[in-house]
């Protein structure tokens, strides 16, 4: 958090579907190298963020940029310079290893040498380079999973959104995956991360915590802990929940 | 481009390891094709036919040579009386009776009007037809060959049939399984493929990718064009050389207007893949609200002519209706694109329609 400019910015951000506000002038900023934690129950509207963030939906109103570029006019720049990776498992599973690899990479504009390069690269970082010519529904799912995360950084985008990454994955295959991205971390990416498991929100530099459509807290892990008095981060997630309660009645 | 060719590549890789779904798609035409030709067919031989001659004369021994000697029919029981004609077809083996009115011969020296009856089993009332068809023909043909200039003023009708001369099933339904694999592959597999990307999650990858939403749209379709026209290419061989279904027009021309055929099931199966988020609804949507209509309304099986008022209305909607009348035009009258330009210019109008309607989905999807 040494950089002062934030590669993410949002102020007062809003998309409506008629009348409800499924995100509701939302602000905040993500600064370079950050792990940034999106919490919130399901249907909060962290993925409507999320999508309007990656420039798969354009806002009803507000301001944002990413990576620098205008979240209206530049959708096209943001989508060169993100990596996204989605709540759903997001190879394709009767296409190999190697197959998936040179596909995304085909889809980011990538040459051929550089594709080449790269899967090598990531084939022996993941000790993958015996499974490269074997269909992506032949591997467990924690290799998927990892797969899936390396294949979302293949371009080198400067940050890389993930959505609920870890859902319906098991305790150890999740932590392994943390690990991998405090790995892309230390390289200098930024990530962007939603999640409703709540031990995962400590493992975030910041989080914040969406309550029906709204930011209800955004703060360090510590600190947040600290404000709710609370021992972990279910207890504080209650406690916002309790007060998002209240403020609705 | 390097972009939308990776992507099309990728496609090729679903559809070719999908080897039950390609050998559906392949060998599914080939069997209609094959099954409609040599098994369903109108000409009728060797049906068995059950005789009861009350007169048993020199008249009705003619006339029952030469029903029997003809190809058509064999005998397979004399009868002797009335009631057992009911019984003799309970067993679903004779297919008609010929009965002969008592003193046959007598009645026609004198009043030149003697009576044959023909009764046909009808619970398979093409086979029935076909069969009196026959039968009358034959006597007519005695009728004709016995008067000798005793008549002076006698009608001959000789009909032709054009186009198919020997009725043939496999000139209709060449064109029939054509449109119906042209829905199946065209806009039935890539509603499913779109709908697969967005069940698995893909397609919201891929959206967040610098691919613009059309580039990937066109890139997954393209395949399934080539798929169907190599598939509709076999059919026409097939039918070509195997059944010798003729193609009188001009082949570029029947080529041009099946490529036509095929952008119109696309931009369906496209717009049908906005509207579905899973495989099943898209395969459901496709089987109830494109096949259906297809084979009920187009005309291939039924005539669009003999519907009640409301389907001929509804079946001018159906896509394939128009194309049907435009591949039998060019492949068995030789149609030349003066003679069908209104119908090309409707298949065009359906594919601006679709294509319209799928951008403004879609549109809808994005805002």
């Amino acid at each position: 958090m040494t950089d002062p400019a934030p590669i993410v910015s949002v102020k007062n951000l809003v998309k409506a579907f008629g009348k409800f506000h499924a995100v509701d002038r939302i602000s905040f900023e993500v600064f370079p190298g950050e792990i940034f934690g999106f919490l919130g129950a399901n249907g909060a509207g962290k993925t409507t963020a999320i999508k309007m963030l990656t420039g798969l939906w354009k806002p009803t109103s507000g301001e944002a940029t990413v990576a620098g570029y205008d979240i209206y006019k530049e959708a096209e720049s943001i989508k060169r310079d993100i990596g996204y990776m989605s709540q759903k498992f997001s190879l394709y599973s009767d296409l190999s290893v190697v197959e998936n690899i040179r596909l995304f990479g085909g889809i980011y504009g990538l040459g051929k040498e550089e594709i080449k390069m790269k899967s090598d690269d990531l084939l022996k970082r993941l000790n993958l380079e015996k499974e490269a010519g074997s269909l992506i529904s032949s591997l467990p799912l924690g290799w998927k999973q990892k797969l899936a995360f390396s294949v979302a950084m293949l371009h080198d985008p400067k940050i890389i959104f993930l959505d609920e990454p870890t859902g319906g994955v098991d305790p150890i295959t999740r932590r392994q995956f943390w690990d991998m991205i405090y790995e892309a971390a230390d390289r200098g990416k930024t990530i962007f991360v939603t999640t409703h498991y709540m031990d995962e929100a400590e493992y975030c530099d910041r989080i914040s915590m969406m309550v029906s459509g709204k930011i209800a807290a955004l703060g360090t892990p510590g600190a947040l802990k600290k404000g709710f008095k609370a021992r972990d981060m279910d207890e504080v997630f209650v406690g916002i929940a309790r007060e998002g309660k209240s403020l609705a009645e | 481009m390097k972009r939308f060719l990776a992507f099309v590549r990728k496609e090729f890789y679903h559809i070719l390891r999908d080897h039950r779904t390609l050998l559906i798609l392949v060998g599914m035409p080939v069997v209609q094709i094959l099954l409609f030709g040599y098994a369903i067919t109108n000409e009728i031989s060797n049906a068995p036919i059950a005789i009861l001659d009350h007169s048993n004369d020199e008249i009705t021994a003619l006339i029952k040579k030469k029903i029997l000697t003809s190809d058509y029919f064999v005998l397979s029981s004399n009868l002797s009386a009335e009631n057992e004609i009911e019984d003799i077809f309970k067993d679903g083996i004779t297919k008609m009776a010929v009965v002969f009115e008592p003193n046959f011969s007598e009645t026609l020296e004198k009043t030149n009007n003697a009576q044959i009856q023909f009764i046909a089993d009808a619970s398979d009332p093409n086979t029935a037809n076909t069969l009196v068809n026959y039968a009358q023909a034959i006597v007519a043909d005695f009728m004709s060959r016995r008067v000798n200039g005793g008549m002076p003023y006698m009608i001959e009708i000789r009909s032709r049939m054009v186009y198919n001369p020997e009725l043939k099933g496999v000139y209709y339904f060449v064109p029939g399984t054509i449109v119906i694999l042209l829905m199946l592959v065209s806009a039935m597999m890539t509603s499913i493929s779109i709908a697969r990307e967005k069940e698995i999650g893909t397609m919201e990858v891929l959206l967040a990718s610098p691919m613009n939403p059309s580039g990937i749209i066109l890139a997954k379709v393209i395949p399934y064009l080539l798929l169907s026209f190599v598939v509709s290419g076999i059919i026409l061989t097939l039918g070509k050389f195997v059944f010798g279904v003729p193609i009188i027009g001009s082949l570029p021309l029947l080529l041009g207007v099946t490529i036509l055929f095929i952008i119109l099931a696309l931009t369906l199966g496209i717009l049908i893949s906005t509207v579905v988020d899973t495989q099943q609804a898209a395969l459901l949507i496709s089987l109830m609200g494109l096949m259906l209509p297809t084979i009920l309304l187009s005309g291939f099986i039924f005539p669009v002519e003999n519907m009640p008022r409301i389907l001929q209305v509804l079946a001018n909607l159906v896509p394939a209706r128009w194309f049907i009348i435009v591949l039998k035009a060019i492949m068995l009258k030789g149609a030349s694109i003066g003679i069908i330009w209104k119908e090309i210019v409707i298949l065009c109008l359906f594919i601006m329609v679709f294509t319209g309607a799928s951008i403004k989905k879609f549109k809808v999807r994005l805002e």
